[in-house]
């Protein structure tokens, strides 16, 4: 018995440093411009109008009120995320405020600090929307990510990539789409939809006619769009394909998927 | 009876005034540029002349994105281990929810048949290289703080993610499912350390029959908030 090659494995200490390596330039890109922020100094001041205004340690429910500020003082606002705002005291003190208090301070010209909200009328005149969606694509697993740009509350026009990976074949699939929302004001949208692309599909090499294939793509299709929550979007749908091939027979395909969007 | 003169002066003085309006527009004297005020509700005595203000909402930075760097160890089932390592990006949509996607590589050792056979080889050396990508939904189940010694506090989460995407392996895309748990450690308001652990499952019939593998994946991370 020969001794195990080992020439054709790349030595892991080699690639534990490169690796590690790429990481650290990243991290010294990342950081840098990092350093300018404190100096700048026009973040957006809000007085309090409330009786106080609690500042958490987190951007989260569970963060204990570390620091509360009486009602006429002023606050820097520094940045938001999710639902919470990082705010500034006047003593230099940072801490986090959710939405509901931050909407109860004043600006500078007396205005309500107001924020809008996604409501379920974004969802019906949002323009923009990307999602994810994955499921069964004629038996094979597929995974299918979109953006979708809305003409008017009821016609939309979208862009898919899909990848498709099965048992026998494994493929790619990019097209567009025609979507009509009947009833773009309900929670629950149903939609229909038709449009065209290409597929190329890649047979495995243990099944016979191993070349790949180019071919135009057809569907029609319906489904729902829901609003969940904020911009937040489930979508379910079911389409039906015909691959225009280059053979005698088109080939009928359908496919069932589901995921989540968030438009803005 | 003066003021009886006095009322009756004022009924004349009235009606003749108008009437003279009467015969103004009649004859066409006048200024006829000025329109007549349009209809007003009854009842509506002061024009309100204050503006409406345009509600602008506030410009703030928002820092609902978190990109970033990994590498760590993937367990290969039935090809040993290697390092992996790879790029993060996530939204996060509450301050529970986010999506993830990642993008990581490793690579594939040989086989225990592989090497107790000699040069006997199951796949190439080109297909050992390990690509994938992983669309998920992640969920901050346990927020909470470390304290380091008496004056440091650190905000972290305990999160749980699963979702889909394909590997790239054995001269072969296959689709694959991930589930795991990580822990973010939040260095300051915008940077994060993460420890993650992901099992990657997928079904693969190169060794005979088909069965699904599960390829344990350790890493540490570095993200940024932007």
């Amino acid at each position: 018995m020969s001794e195990p090659s080992t020439t054709t494995i790349p030595s892991t200490p080699q690639r534990i440093k490169s690796a590690f390596a790429a990481c650290l330039c990243v991290v010294v890109l990342l950081i840098s411009p990092a350093a300018p922020l404190e100096a700048a100094d026009d973040y957006r001041s809000v007085a309090v109008a409330d009786p106080y205004l609690e500042m958490h340690t987190g951007p989260g429910r569970g963060y204990p009120i570390f620091h509360v500020i009486d009602r006429g003082e002023t606050v820097d606002v520094v940045k938001q995320r999710t639902g919470w705002f990082l705010v500034r005291a006047a003593n230099g003190k940072e801490g986090w405020v959710d939405r509901e208090q931050m909407e109860l301070t004043l600006q500078r010209d007396g205005e309500r600090f107001s924020l809008r909200r996604a409501t379920i009328e974004d969802f019906t005149n949002a323009r923009w929307e990307t999602g994810i969606l994955a499921g069964d694509f004629g038996g094979a697993n597929s995974i299918a990510v979109y953006g979708s740009y809305s003409l008017n509350p009821n016609v939309s026009v979208e862009l898919w990539g899909t990848q498709i990976l099965g048992n026998f074949s494994n493929g790619w699939m990019a097209g567009g789409n025609i979507v009509h929302e009947a009833f773009p004001e309900w929670r629950v949208s149903p939609f229909f939809t038709m449009g065209a692309g290409y597929i190329r599909t890649k047979p495995k090499s243990t099944i016979v006619l191993p070349e790949d294939r180019n071919d135009q793509i057809g569907h029609v299709g319906a489904g729902f769009r829901i609003y969940v929550t904020r911009r937040f979007v489930l979508r379910a749908e079911y389409k039906s394909y015909v691959v225009f091939t280059s053979r005698d027979d088109n080939e009928e395909i359908e496919e069932w998927k589901a995921g989540f969007a968030f438009f803005f | 009876m003066e003021s009886r003169f006095r009322v009756l002066f004022l009924i004349i003085a009235t009606i003749s005034l108008s009437g003279c309006a009467a015969m103004k527009n009649l004859f066409g004297f006048g200024d006829k540029e000025t329109p007549p005020p349009t209809a007003e509700p009854p009842g509506q005595v002061i024009d309100p002349q204050v503006e409406r203000r345009e509600i602008k909402e506030p410009k703030i930075d928002r820092e609902d994105f978190e990109i970033g760097v990994f590498a760590g160890i993937l367990s290969i089932e039935d090809f040993g281990s290697d390092v992996s390592y790879g790029l993060r990006l996530a939204y996060h949509i509450t301050e529970g929810f986010f999506l993830e996607t990642t993008a990581g590589a490793s690579r594939g050792g040989l086989t225990s048949f592989e090497e107790l056979s000699g040069d006997a080889r199951l796949i190439s050396d080109s297909e050992r290289d390990y690509y994938y990508y992983n669309l998920s939904l992640g969920y901050n189940i346990l927020p909470g703080e470390v304290f380091l010694g008496e004056g440091r506090a650190y905000n972290t989460n305990l999160y749980l993610i699963a979702g889909v995407g394909a590997t790239r392996f054995a001269g072969d895309d296959r689709f694959t499912v991930n589930v795991g748990a990580g822990y973010r450690f939040l260095l300051n308001d915008s940077v994060a350390l993460h420890i993650d652990f992901r099992d990657h499952l997928y079904d693969i019939d190169l060794l005979g029959e088909e069965k699904t593998v599960h390829n344990l994946e350790g890493h540490l991370g570095f993200t940024v908030f932007f």
